[in-house]
């Protein structure tokens, strides 16, 4: 029984009468690579604003390993080792990629409070950005504003930053999100690329991604799990593909 | 467009970026200009100094961490009632450890409202630096007994700076003491800028959502770099009473507040210099214009605000920077 | 007979409507588009300029004043809004404050150069300088006429908001602009009529202020600081708060200078700090 990473117990939300989540138990065992899927406007990234503490749940709890982080305050899930990335680019536009990362680095060594030696002394927070800038294939253009980078790496510099805080389990918002098809594949082998160790679970729209990268799929509708399973499970499910899939045949 | 050399170590291209220019050189020269060539200035110049102290606190939490604060004058006006208190009501005069007692005053004050700043943002957040600064404002107003009220703080009464310095009416010791002191501070300021904590500021600033995404606990930074701030608002009031040696109400009014963060925005947020730069042209440009009548001046004021939010929204520094990039220069 | 204290509530309850008429239109524009506009008591000291012209020197009658102030305001706010607002919907907080504290700054030198910075004197009918004598306390006449006015102009926004098409439109915006769009609502153009109803209002209730506050340049800022402390304190978007907020907020400061005046200034600050602490979108703003 391999151990388990995250778990939502009985999460629920509501907005008035707009149920956002109704009542989601998910478990997601260490190494996973777990898809997220459903129709627009099913609560896919509400999910992921519940679980990072975005959003404060009307009720239910939230697991990281075995610690309890309902309580918790987003900045300090991310300590314990719960990183996201944003469906919508969500960068520091004026920093460039080198600062940004460092940034994050520098968070999670806690020395972001240091306000007397250059940034460039603490040689070895910049030595770790630069690595992983290099690992996700930004190393040349690291030195660009981020505005100027084009879609495509600012959606790379989106997982660099989650990857900074150096986490156990990742969520993935839509990660190739409004990239070209011919880009979209650099993404998913950078994601393909992460350690064994490290928990995935990404929202995706893109079927052939999710039945070549997921070992396990989530389909939420309405704010609740329609029903989860391995991908020739969820393909050969009638209510799935007629809720989302469509007629087409995956296999 | 960067010049940098991409094939440079990120250690090195960090470094490149915090390195001293010339053209900062060259403005802390023109700043000693005042001594040779215009001696009937040095009072001006002293104001200015002392404004542009303001100014480059104000920078710290608006240009830097994104904080708009229509009441930023209160630390100015804690600072200088601080220094001319102690002169005035204790009889101690010595300067330097009047501005470090206006330095730690308007600090924990400072310090005290972090607190309820840091958990604000847009609208509710601009209201609350406007009404503490406008409670300061009434309440140093009520306390007559201890401000002195309409007529001011009377009886400040400096001894010579370091023993031997006196403040004479020509305004030497005046400036060099003021100069001094911006100096100084802007070193610390500078460093603290390019050091982590100012990376993290910028963080802040450019955008809000995703410092927590990344671990960051940016209400700590927020109070922390307030805190900062205000101290130096208040070394800069100190430096007024020391240097004028009155105290009045308007230090801490909100006409103080809004128009450092005109000068501010004039020269260019964000960038250090651009208080400072702000800070001389808008003095200078009222002295000039002290004859005009106060309506000319406010419409001018105003005129130029739509136009530098319009036309110039970086302010000089910004538009000057642009046009440099232009030429290639980073 | 009726205690001293009724007066006291009476004047303070007056001077809250006059704080709602000018504040409401700021509060429906801000919920809807997030767009800090400071020079919005400028366009409230329009109103009351243009009424103090029409009245002292053409004389006319005071009430059919009230719907020129109000369409000056108006019209005046969409030339604003057409020319420099609308490219800075999208601009940062600073920038959108800067823009209009200097359009403010600029109406006020102009108000101080063609009508000196002397107050304006506005001359009434004789029987609204009255009071009449209600259960043994003196109510002036004028302040009950600004009360049922703003009571009646309240109950038509409500009315208008809940029953009428238009209403559904500025409701569905202020709650949500983008799905409001995606359901095919034009909300520029609602944006752009709920902002010149708002400054036009403003214009009525600076035309109105002239008898209780009086009007001079310095009337644009003076009133920003209270327009904003109940836009803030009512919440974004929504017209009960600024009722309630504006009710409240008179009530306080009138009752305060008149108990506590040594305290009184400030006490309206000290509500505001507290009121936005516990709840920072206002009474009854969203989230």
């Amino acid at each position: 029984m391999s151990a388990i990473a995250l778990s939502t117990r009985g999460l629920s939300k509501s907005f008035g009468s707009l149920v956002v989540a109704r009542d989601i138990e998910l478990e997601l065992p260490v190494g996973a690579r777990y898809a997220l899927i459903g129709p627009n406007g099913a609560g896919k990234t509400t999910l992921i604003n519940l679980m990072t503490g975005m959003l404060a749940p009307n009720a239910g709890r939230i697991f990281l390993g075995e610690e309890d982080i309902t309580a918790l305050e987003p900045q300090d899930r991310v300590r314990r080792g719960l990183a996201r990335t944003f469906q919508i680019n969500t960068l520091f536009a004026g920093l460039n990629a080198l600062e940004a990362v460092t940034l994050a680095v520098c968070e999670r060594r806690g020395i972001s409070g240091e306000f007397w030696r250059n940034v460039a002394a603490h040689g070895e927070a910049v030595d770790e950005a630069y690595d992983i800038l290099v690992k996700l294939r930004l190393g040349d253009s690291c030195y660009q504003p981020t505005r100027e980078l084009p879609y495509g790496r600012q959606r790379l510099l989106e997982i660099a930053l989650a990857l900074a805080t150096r986490p156990r389990v990742l969520l993935l918002d839509e990660p190739a999100a409004g990239v070209p098809h011919e880009e979209s594949g650099e993404i998913f082998e950078v994601v393909a690329g992460l350690s064994n160790n490290l928990t995935l679970l990404f929202i995706e729209h893109d079927m052939h991604v999710v039945f070549r990268f997921a070992t396990h799929i989530i389909v939420l509708v309405g704010g609740g799990v329609f029903t989860q399973g391995s991908p020739k499970e969820i393909a050969a499910d009638p209510g799935v593909r007629e809720v989302y899939l469509g007629t087409r045949k995956h296999g | 467009m960067a010049v940098a050399d991409t094939a440079q170590s990120p250690r090195v291209y960090l470094r490149h970026l915090s390195r001293w220019r010339g053209i900062e050189i060259a403005f802390w020269l023109a700043t000693l200009v005042p001594f040779i060539l215009l001696p009937n200035y040095l009072s001006l110049a002293s104001q200015i100094a002392i404004t542009a102290l303001f100014a480059l606190s104000l920078d710290l939490i608006l240009g830097y961490a994104g904080i708009v604060s229509l009441g930023h004058a209160a630390f100015f006006g804690i600072g200088a009632y601080t220094a001319g208190l102690i002169s005035a009501k204790l009889g101690w005069g010595e300067p330097l450890t009047g501005l470090l007692a206006a330095a730690l005053i308007a600090g924990l004050a400072g310090y005290a409202t972090s607190f309820i700043i840091a958990r604000f943002r847009h609208l509710a957040l601009i209201m609350l630096t406007l009404g503490f600064g406008l409670l300061l404002a009434e309440l140093a107003n009520s306390a007559g007994w201890l401000t002195g009220g309409v007529d001011g703080l009377q009886g400040i009464r400096m001894w010579p700076l370091l023993g031997v310095f006196k403040f004479d009416l020509y305004g030497y010791t005046a400036y060099s003491y003021g100069l001094a002191v911006l100096f100084v501070v802007f070193l610390g300021a500078r460093r603290l800028i390019h050091s982590p904590f100012g990376l993290a500021l910028r963080g802040i600033r450019e955008n809000w959502l995703r410092m927590p995404a990344i671990g960051a606990d940016s209400r700590a930074h927020i109070r922390t770099i307030y805190t900062i701030a205000a101290a130096i608002a208040g070394v800069a009031g100190a430096l007024l009473a020391q240097t004028t040696e009155t105290v009045s109400l308007d230090s801490l009014g909100f006409e103080r507040s809004a128009e450092v963060v005109v000068m501010l925005v004039l020269g260019g947020a964000g960038r250090l210099y651009g208080g400072l730069i702000g800070a001389a042209i808008f003095m200078v440009a009222r002295d000039q214009f002290s004859g005009i009548a106060p309506q000319y001046w406010y419409f001018w004021i105003g005129a130029l605000l739509v136009a530098v939010v319009m036309f110039l929204p970086n302010g000089i520094l910004g538009g000057l920077s642009k046009i440099l990039a232009r030429w290639g220069y980073r | 007979m009726l205690p001293p204290v009724v007066g006291v509530l009476f004047d303070g309850f007056a001077y809250g409507m006059l704080l709602f008429l000018l504040s409401v239109g700021q509060s429906v524009t801000l919920g809807m588009m997030n767009f800090i506009n400071l020079a919005h008591c400028a366009f409230a000291m329009l109103g009351g300029y243009v009424a103090v012209i029409l009245v002292n020197d053409f004389g006319w009658p005071f009430f059919a004043v009230l719907p020129v102030a109000f369409a000056a305001a108006a019209v005046v706010s969409i030339g604003f809004e057409r020319a420099l607002y609308r490219p800075l919907y999208k601009a940062t907080d600073l920038d959108q404050v800067l823009l209009t504290i200097g359009i403010t700054f600029m109406s006020v030198a102009v108000a101080a150069y063609v009508f000196t910075t002397a107050q304006q004197p506005i001359q009434l009918p004789s029987y609204l300088r009255q009071s009449i004598e209600v259960l043994g306390l003196r109510l002036a006449v004028y302040r009950l006429i600004l009360i049922a006015m703003s009571l009646v102009i309240t109950g038509v926004l409500v009315a208008a908001l809940e029953y009428t098409r238009f209403g559904a439109q500025v409701r569905a915006s202020v709650d949500n602009a983008r799905m409001a769009r995606g359901l095919g609502i034009d909300v520029d153009r609602t944006f752009a009529i709920t902002f010149a109803l708002g400054s036009g209002l403003a214009g009525l209730g600076g035309a109105l202020a002239i008898e209780i506050v009086g009007l001079d340049p310095s009337f644009a800022f003076t009133y920003l600081v209270y327009v904003l402390i109940v836009v803030s304190v009512g919440g974004l978007g929504s017209i009960r708060g600024s009722f309630a907020a504006a009710a409240v907020l008179g009530i306080s400061d009138i009752a305060g200078k008149y108990y506590v005046p040594q305290v009184g200034a400030f006490l309206i600050y000290l509500v505001m700090i507290s009121l936005l602490m516990w709840r920072p979108t206002g009474l009854f703003g969203r989230r």
